[in-house]
């Protein structure tokens, strides 16, 4: 089966989009972008801040254990309800400069829907950098749990 | 054999995860790896089979014995693979959805 969620990242490109189609209508998913107790439940985040209109601003923070873990926060651009949404994406307390980000929410039939995000970066090498991240932990984590079986073996 | 079998399922695997980092440091032979393992001699054959298959492990013939390397080219090329990455969105992406099917049935 063909993954639902793509990411095209071209080399030599400072760019990467994401596309994804879902079985929901486009009110359906224009509103989990919009309504902060729903954009809580599906990134796993708390809104601090959420202005949904051109020069808005928007601010979240993500908790784990008690302990802020991530923080971030942009200023919206545009804002056009079940169309797009343009606005900048900057992770606070890194090394990450901040992306610039167009959101693009389409109808495919009444009960289906897709989303074309496109991020933009400062360079290239800070979108490979970004593509990296996520599997630097996840192989600190495999590592960690090989290092409990090789313990368990000795 | 299943043509279908890729990197990522390679590595999904925990044994499989331990069977690369054992070989990481030096070659070993088929004998020697599973000797690591109380899992029968059999399964770990077929773990090794699945990561030379993935070209994650090289067999080299030293005399009557066949050690197992790590290939580090190919260990490089997962970990520059945006895959990670498209599971995050992917994750995200389908608690979303599932968040509104529950939502447009209220």
């Amino acid at each position: 089966m063909e993954p639902k969620t793509k990411v095209n990242a071209q080399d030599g490109k400072q760019e990467l989009i994401i596309t994804r189609e879902f079985d929901l209508p486009l009110e359906l998913l224009f509103k989990t972008y919009e309504e902060p107790e729903l954009f809580e439940q599906w990134m796993g985040t708390k809104v601090l801040k959420m202005e949904n209109k051109k020069h808005g601003a928007y601010a979240f923070e993500t908790s784990h254990e008690g302990n802020v873990v991530f923080k971030a926060n942009g200023t919206i651009h545009e804002f056009v309800p079940n169309q797009k949404i343009t606005r900048t994406f900057e992770m606070e307390n890194t090394p990450f400069p901040v992306q610039l980000e167009f959101l693009e929410f389409e109808k495919i039939t009444d009960n289906t829907s897709k989303l074309t995000m496109q991020i933009v970066f400062k360079s290239v090498e800070h979108r490979n950098q970004l593509l990296q991240m996520p599997f630097a932990q996840g192989i600190n984590m495999a590592h960690n749990r090989l290092q409990d079986i090789i313990n368990k073996l000795k | 054999m299943n043509l279908r079998r890729d990197v990522f399922q390679a590595i999904a695997d925990p044994t499989r995860r331990a069977i690369l980092l054992m070989v990481t440091s030096q070659a070993m032979t088929a004998g020697a790896i599973a000797s690591n393992f109380d899992t029968a001699r059999p399964t770990v054959s077929k773990h090794l089979q699945i990561l030379t298959e993935c070209e994650l492990l090289r067999q080299e013939q030293n005399g009557r014995e066949i050690f197992y390397h790590i290939n580090a080219t190919k260990m490089k090329e997962v970990a520059d693979f945006i895959e990670p990455f498209r599971k995050i969105w992917d994750d995200r992406f389908n608690k979303l959805e599932d968040l509104m099917k529950n939502y447009k049935k209220k």
